[in-house]
């Protein structure tokens, strides 16, 4: 066995794989897809959003950001697994101000794609209806804090990306909301609409203005296919 | 309310098959006059709050949870709003038609529903039928090839709908300057086969609408009348057009009280008054004042206004209508009904012009120009002229938001049937018979109001009357369930 290569398995599937590789990367370059949200490829790993619980024999890991080994036993693809990211992305519904049928990232959204694929139907839990603030400063992009998850994405493609600092985060717990670098909102920072981290956004939350709802229904990206799919569609060669 | 008048309060609550809640309180005095009646509107306020702060393209799909009975009209017509807001002066071709085909089956579907579901009942089995035989199930019993056609003609119209929106609620279609897709072949090629054999249920709907209306003209001509102005969009050149258009009123003896008004001049000539007792308001023509100024608007309200319609049956059948009254206006409640019936073979004509014209699969679908801060447009939606009006600030966020909807606009007209019909059937009489609930249930039903964002299983409201006497008891008291 060269050095260069571990193996493992997922939910049983023998798995090969470099060994800085995530549990998560090893899993997409064989078409395996463990549900994520604040992961993006391009972007170094946030560990915030624990969409991508896996258990690694055993215990409760995040995929995004838990190195390979060999020999270890993953499980992602368990009805206990889904349930747990269920209540991840219920509590994200209840938490922030979504509706969906009226929001002009509908169709392209990552977590209403996840709400479907892992069947959210109707949130149990009772809605926050917290006072969240809409940034519409700048000219050309908005940031509604409404449909914000927290996923720190457009935080790190501004400092990795972009060499800015446009984003952070401020207040902790149920108070966290996603910042700007500047005192009078989004119209004072450098951002310009061509940056990368305006297309990162996971939601409706960052988003380039006077573009909604070009995209007809049928055409957006998961009308047809469910999220996950572009990786599970993959060949698998180890 | 506790009313300070002495007299009586009947209350019906609520009634029956209208989309949505309503309430009807009849003051009586002492001698058993129906001296006011009320039609108590439970309707959503705060249509402006639901748009304000948010930005002008969100406008076309944040309106359509205001209304589960006609979003599509509502969708249209803030997107045509937004067009101004962009500065889309003329749409392309193809926006423009598919747009067009998008309110053409609506309005199909939407009229065929009121026919069949809520209307007919009430004409096929008399409106004084037991409300167990005199709603839909009665009809599909009575008439079972008529209801398939029914149900298939609706269908037909939320399939166009879909085609062109999307999705057949909360459809994303119509967006500021223009449309988000074409109409595909297949898509054209699907609608096609049918369409005469929906042109042909139109006629059948219309016929047998005017066969029961005409076995009984008199009393159909009588029922619910009363005069009233008429308010509409019409076409340049005076054409019926549901779509499109410039704002005309005229007198109840079809004299014109203004014609070719533009949308962004609305409030020169529309003002409303709020009353206390009701949460919707009264819209009225400024140049007439609150007592005389209100109107109809609607299906009756189009067909008395315009000059001529542009496809051939249904023109025919204007004409044939309007020559009851010597081409005068019709100012008969139940007139409603044929109306609604010559507007949906209108419809169904308009969409088959339109699936024949290859506008529908261009591919240029968006216009832009000088941005504005406000806009103002309408439509004439199912049920009557609808207004949007939007004003937004330099990020774009609406921060002025007027709607004056269909219903809205008949409110005056709702009361007014209640009340000609309460004078009818009521004087003299204490006892609150079905019979009375019936009558007023048919008048109100024939404005199709939308009352409320809430559907309900038709026909299966309960409805509840109340006598009050001076003093505040209940001295008498109906309900069913
Ligand atoms: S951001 Fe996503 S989840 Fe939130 S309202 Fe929009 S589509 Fe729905
Ligand atoms: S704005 Fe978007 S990218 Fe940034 S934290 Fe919120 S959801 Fe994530
Ligand atoms: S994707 Fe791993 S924690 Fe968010």
């Amino acid at each position: 066995m060269s050095m260069n290569v571990v193996t493992f398995t997922i939910d049983g599937v023998e798995v090969k794989s470099a060994p800085d590789k995530t549990i998560l990367q090893a899993a997409d370059d064989v078409g395996i897809y463990i549900p994520r949200l604040c992961y993006l490829k391009d972007l170094p790993p946030g560990g915030h959003c624990r969409v991508c619980t896996v258990k690694v024999n055993g215990r409760p890991v995040n995929a995004c950001t838990y190195p390979v080994a060999e020999g270890i036993v993953v499980e992602n693809n368990t009805e206990e697994l889904h349930s747990l990211r269920r209540n991840i992305i219920e509590m994200l519904f209840v938490e922030g101000n979504h509706f969906c049928p009226s929001c002009e990232v509908a169709g392209k959204c990552e977590l209403q794609a996840l709400a479907y694929r892992l069947a959210l139907l109707t949130p149990q839990m009772p809605y926050l209806y917290a006072q969240k603030e809409l940034d519409a400063t700048h000219p050309d992009v908005y940031l509604d804090r409404n449909r914000c998850v927290l996923c720190g994405r457009c935080v790190r493609a501004s400092i990795y990306l972009d060499k800015k600092n446009v984003f952070g985060f401020e207040n902790r717990g149920i108070s966290m909301r996603i910042s700007v670098n500047s005192n009078d909102g989004l119209k004072d920072t450098n951002l310009t609409k061509d940056d990368k981290s305006m297309s990162v956004c996971p939601t409706g939350c960052l988003v380039v203005k006077r573009q909604g709802f070009t995209i007809p229904v049928g055409k957006r990206p998961y009308d047809k296919k469910p999220i996950g799919s572009e990786i599970e569609t993959k060949t698998v060669n180890s | 309310m506790s009313t300070k008048t002495a007299g009586r309060k009947i209350v019906i609550n609520p009634v029956t098959r209208v989309e949505g809640h309503g309430k009807v309180t009849i003051l009586l005095d002492e001698k058993g006059n129906v001296q006011q009646t009320r039609f108590h509107i439970i309707e959503f306020r705060g249509f402006e709050r639901f748009v304000q702060g948010r930005f002008y393209w969100e406008a076309p799909t944040i309106v359509q949870r205001l209304c589960g009975i006609c979003p599509v009209s509502h969708h249209l017509c803030a997107a045509k709003t937004t067009d101004m807001i962009v500065g889309a002066k003329t749409l392309t071709p193809t926006a423009e038609k598919m747009r067009r085909l998008m309110h053409y089956g609506q309005t199909l579907q939407s009229h065929a529903l009121h026919f069949f579901h809520l209307c007919s009942p009430d004409l096929l089995f008399g409106f004084d039928a037991p409300v167990e035989q005199r709603n839909v199930i009665g009809v599909i019993k009575a008439d079972p090839e008529t209801a398939k056609k029914a149900v298939l003609l609706r269908k037909y119209g939320q399939e166009i709908i879909k085609a062109t929106a999307g999705k057949k609620v909360h459809g994303t279609g119509a967006i500021p300057g223009g449309i988000n897709k074409n109409l595909t072949i297949e898509e054209r090629d699907i609608f096609l086969k049918d369409i005469d054999t929906i042109l042909q249920w139109s006629i059948e709907a219309l016929e047998l609408c005017k066969k029961i209306v005409k076995e009984k003209l008199e009393f159909f001509l009588n029922f619910g009348a009363f005069d009233s102005n008429h308010l509409s969009i019409v076409r340049k050149d005076g054409c019926l057009d549901l779509y499109d258009g410039l704002l005309r009123a005229k007198t109840a003896d079809g004299e014109i009280i203004f014609d070719m008004v533009k949308p962004e001049d609305y409030l020169d000539y529309i003002a409303e008054e709020v009353r206390p007792w009701s949460y919707m308001k009264f819209p009225f023509i400024r140049s007439l004042g609150k007592e005389k100024g209100w109107y109809r608007v609607g299906p009756l309200a189009r067909i008395n206004n315009c000059d001529f319609i542009d496809t051939p049956l249904a023109e025919k059948e204007r004409q044939e209508l309007m020559s009851l009254s010597g081409g005068k206006p019709i100012n008969a409640s139940m007139a409603y009904h044929w109306t609604r019936m010559i507007e949906m073979l209108h419809s169904a004509e308009k969409i088959k012009d339109l699936l024949n014209d290859s506008d529908l699969q261009g591919t240029n679908l968006i216009t832009q120009g000088t941005k504005q801060k406000r806009g103002v447009a309408w439509i004439e939606a199912p049920r009557g002229t609808l207004f949007h009006h939007y004003e937004i600030n330099d990020n774009d966020q609406i921060v002025l938001a007027n709607l004056i909807v269909s219903t809205t606009n008949n409110n005056e007209p709702m009361n007014q049937v209640v009340n000609v019909l309460a004078k009818d059937y009521l004087q003299g009489k204490s006892e609150i018979t079905e019979g009375l609930l019936n009558t007023i249930e048919v008048g109100i039903r024939a404005y199709d109001p939308c009352l409320s964002c809430a559907t309900h299983a038709l026909g299966q409201m309960p409805l509840h009357v109340q006598v009050i006497n001076h003093k505040g008891e209940v001295v008498n008291e109906l309900s069913r369930k």
